[in-house]
């Protein structure tokens, strides 16, 4: 009689050591090797798409911030763009600025938590407090213009909440200098050591059609080797003006498209975001960031979709207007929802610890994922 | 052959790299603060909790059609001609008696969308963060400065003065009726 | 060390008791104060404070810890082996606790003096494994089961780079005693073993590089041998939730712990015996120079217990660095790299010392 045999199924329940937050993974594995992974999604589903329509449309601004909780001022910035667009209004020249510095530091911010919580997965316990304590930096600079350090409703239909503190130039220009030889730091303590390239460099490869196929955006997209980076691509605002790089991964410690790459592709992000913002800091023009916010909030009917690059990929909003002061449906094009997608394709065959090592560097966000 | 040795030897020389790094923080002083004892100053545009001065406010009931989640409830009763309310600070006369004013803590999202419309700039964030309750009824904040019977008084007031004005108004229509009768 | 105490005292019982307690308590100290220095230590690299509230810096933190484990309720889950799941901590806290017997603390205070201690003292810390074993088989959970197979697996392949080190040693010694080991390195740090041994001449220089690559290897086996970080896969914090003790609460979840710090003593013990002269001090005693005879005993364990906690602050400065290896890549670091580079140093220091 032979042996009847079926894979284990091991439970990665919605609440587990690694971050990233409430998700549960349905791993089907064989000993030690992964055979099939189901995400199930839902646990942090908060209706956010129904509550617009029973909003005005900057009443939703508040909203949009808990999106993607770690980056938001992109999820400002894009819903901002997009209602902008809808009513046909400009916005003076100082608030475009401003608005590209702190999209730039809130990149930063964001690639410091993920890259933090990437080395914490993987053992690495020292680096994750060490880029905390940078971030705390970057929050303490926007808490003192907008009153906020995390869920921030700065960036509102047709400007700015508040103008910059007089101090705000300064300290981040302190900050700059700071945070070169933190980067250098961090690239010795954790990027090259010999350890983390051996759990990470040749993991999770995805290969460019797959990518391309998935529709995955972002660095999980840049990772392998593709340039594309809608500041760059499909500008919006005032990023035609600077010149930076594209960082693309390209296989320095392994194949093109695995986890180190995509990692390498966070921390020299951080470093053009530095080289965008020198670029802009000296350079804001005077005007009165509230001109162009308008009284009533009325857009005209029609659509409109208008996508920003947040820092884990395109994050894209679709607007349906029907004349009154309440949208008729606002539709979240979340990028860490389409990039988990791709994690039941990139975890087949690796072992079990390396289905988290594979998470960490999709850097997904859960409030995006379940909106 | 060759890949062997440099895996050896890189895997000594970053071990040894990462260890300096973590030595030299060893002597690096702390960057936690003794939260009870010492707190941070927190800066002036802090987004905490709301306060309203009554003394200012006029009852317009901007702030709470600008939240976006509906924590704050405002009821007023105007006022009959003759009662003096007083003047706001900037100048405004005030027409309105506000007999509720409550904002609930637990549904405020701390948006600050209530501080911009206001005319008198009686609301505004404060940066008092450590206001925990257990009950959960304890944060609904009550600002309104009228007592319950007042409140009720104000109510009856202007109820009966609607009712006198009702009445005056009727008999005006009534009067010229039966003014116009005898004449046809 | 039975002997030196009935001199001292003339009572057996009094001597007999100081010398059976006194690894337990060096056992107990030794875990009181580790785990309190490693929340320190692992503060003070992440520019952190650590436990500061219990006491003056934070001293009694260890014991509010252990007070709260002692008065933890031994919820059991259901369907567990109940002979097994209560054997293993007391099997692998014996492993470990069993080792002190033959190491010597000072040239007074060893439990026994047999002649051949070191082999004693590898052969009894594999009594960890068959612990560890029946922790995660009676555990009744696939995540302690996974746990205990790769601690398991772990523990007995790095045996093997230690075992090789341990025998060039005991070729150039030609004892297996670590008491005579101990004595062989003489006063004064440039008799070390890790700087050629005490015989001056043509072999001590020779061996120098030699010596360094042995300890090496030896220091990197034996933090496997304990589950430190690089290589706690079994008790990986983010992977695995605890590994083979996650069923354990209360105090036989502290016997792990106990067993933990106490086999790192006892392998940064026995590291310093083998190449840093064990309880022999590098600068010479005090007692010879003040001419008071009965302190040099006191001087020596003075030595021996800060070489040991100096290699115990390696092994925390270690794990507070380095991210953790993946199970198949720890077995490759000991199959394909140490054992060859052991094997390799065994051949030529065999060569050097026939010289």
């Amino acid at each position: 009689m032979a042996l009847k045999t079926e894979h284990m199924v091991l439970n990665m329940g919605p609440q587990h050591p690694s971050t990233h937050g409430v998700l549960r993974l349905e791993l089907e594995i064989e000993g030690e090797l992964v055979n099939k992974v189901t995400p199930h999604l839902g646990y942090l589903h908060r209706c956010f798409e129904k509550h617009a329509e029973a909003m005005q449309y900057n009443q939703v601004v508040p909203y949009t911030d808990r999106l993607d909780y770690l980056a938001a001022i992109g999820n400002n910035f894009g819903y901002a763009l997009a209602v902008e667009k809808l009513l046909g209004i400009e916005v003076p020249e100082r608030v475009e600025y401003i608005r590209v510095i702190m999209a730039e530091l809130q990149r930063i911010a964001s690639h410091l938590v993920a890259i933090g919580s990437n080395g914490a997965d993987i053992g690495a316990l020292t680096p994750f407090l060490y880029l905390f304590r940078d971030r705390e930096h970057i929050l303490s600079i926007i808490e003192e213009t907008c009153g906020a350090r995390m869920l921030y409703n700065y960036i509102w239909i047709g400007g700015l909440s508040h103008d910059i503190h007089p101090d705000f130039v300064r300290k981040t220009k302190e900050f700059c200098n700071y945070f070169k030889p933190t980067i250098v730091e961090l690239d010795n303590l954790l990027s090259y050591n010999k350890i983390f390239i051996e759990r990470t460099a040749n993991i999770g490869v995805l290969p460019v059609d797959t990518a391309i196929n998935f529709g995955s955006s972002g660095p999980t997209l840049r990772g392998s080797g593709i340039k594309f980076d809608l500041r760059s691509d499909d500008p919006y605002s005032i990023y035609d003006r600077f010149d930076f790089e594209i960082p693309v991964g390209k296989g320095l410690m392994g194949t093109v498209g695995d986890c180190w790459d995509r990692y390498y592709v966070r921390i020299r992000e951080m470093e053009q975001s530095l080289r965008i913002i020198e670029q802009a800091i000296d350079h804001i023009p005077d005007g009165d960031v509230q001109s162009a916010i308008p009284k009533r909030i009325k857009p005209p009917k029609g659509t409109v979709y208008r996508r920003v690059e947040n820092p884990r990929g395109e994050l894209g909003y679709f607007i349906i207007s029907d004349g009154t002061v309440n949208p008729f449906r606002v539709k979240v094009r979340a990028p860490s929802f389409v990039n988990l997608e791709v994690l039941g394709e990139l975890c087949k065959g690796y072992l079990v610890a390396d289905v988290i090592a594979i998470l960490g560097s999709i850097d997904i966000v859960l409030g995006e994922v379940d909106r | 052959m060759k890949q062997y040795f440099k895996n050896t030897w890189l895997g000594i020389y970053t071990v040894l790299v990462g260890m300096k790094i973590t030595f030299k923080h060893l002597f690096t002083p702390a960057v936690t603060i003794q939260y009870p004892e010492v707190k941070l100053k927190l800066p002036e545009r802090e987004r905490n909790r709301l306060y309203v001065n009554m003394d200012d406010c006029i009852g317009c009931d901007q702030c709470s059609r600008a939240c976006p989640v509906s924590c704050i409830e405002i009821e007023t009763v105007k006022s009959i001609p003759g009662e003096e309310l007083g003047v706001t600070s900037n100048g405004k006369k005030k027409a309105l008696w506000v007999t509720k004013f409550n904002i609930d803590f637990a549904k405020c999202c701390y948006c600050q969308l209530c501080v911009f419309p206001c005319p008198t700039e009686c609301i505004y964030m404060t940066d008092i963060f450590e206001f925990s309750e257990y009950d959960r009824n304890n944060l609904i904040y009550k600002f309104a400065t009228l007592s319950e019977e007042e409140a009720k008084e104000k109510k009856i007031n202007f109820e009966k003065f609607t009712a006198e004005k009702e009445a005056q108004k009727a008999a005006a229509t009534a009067k010229p009726k039966e003014e116009q009768k005898p004449a046809s | 060390m039975y002997q030196y105490f009935y001199d001292l005292t003339g009572n057996t019982i009094l001597a007999t008791l100081v010398v059976a307690v006194f690894p337990l308590v060096n056992v107990l100290i030794v875990a009181l104060i580790g785990v309190y220095l490693e929340r320190k230590v692992s503060a003070w690299i992440q520019d952190r404070v650590g436990p500061n509230r219990t006491g003056p810096f934070g001293l009694f933190q260890t014991v509010a810890d252990f007070v709260k484990m002692l008065q933890k309720e031994d919820a059991t889950a259901k369907d567990i082996d109940s002979k097994l799941y209560n054997i293993a901590p007391v099997l692998v806290f014996t492993g470990s606790f069993a080792a002190y017997a033959a190491i010597p603390f000072s040239s007074k205070l060893i439990g026994s003096e047999a002649e051949v201690g070191l082999f004693y003292v590898i052969a009894i810390s594999s009594l960890v494994v068959g612990g560890i074993l029946m922790a995660g088989w009676s555990s009744n959970n696939k995540y302690s089961l996974l746990g205990a197979m790769r601690s398991v697996a772990q523990i007995i392949s790095y045996e093997i780079p230690t075992a090789i080190i341990v025998l060039s040693i005991v070729m150039l010694t030609g004892t297996l005693s670590l008491d005579k080991i101990s004595n062989m390195q003489t006063a004064y740090f440039w008799n070390w073993n890790i700087l050629g041994g005490a015989e001056f001449g043509i072999t001590k220089f020779l061996l120098i590089p030699f010596m360094v690559v042995g300890f090496i290897i030896i220091f990197i086996s034996t933090l496997a041998e304990v589950n430190r970080t690089p290589f706690d896969i079994p008790e990986a914090e983010s992977e695995l939730v605890a590994g083979y003790f996650t069923e354990y609460c209360g105090m036989k979840w502290a016997m792990f712990m106990l067993s933990e710090y106490g086999n790192m003593f006892a392998v940064s013990a026995i590291v310093s015996i083998l190449f840093f002269g064990g309880y022999h001090s590098p600068i010479g005693y005090l007692g010879n120079s003040l001419g008071v005879e009965w302190l040099i005993p006191f001087e020596q364990a003075f030595w021996f217990l800060a070489k040991g906690w100096l290699f115990i602050l390696v092994q925390m400065w270690l794990r507070w660095t380095l991210p953790r290896l993946r199970v198949d890549q720890l077995m490759s670091l000991c199959w394909k790299y140490l054992i060859p580079y052991a094997f390799v140093n065994l051949i030529i220091i065999g060569v050097i010392s026939l010289l």
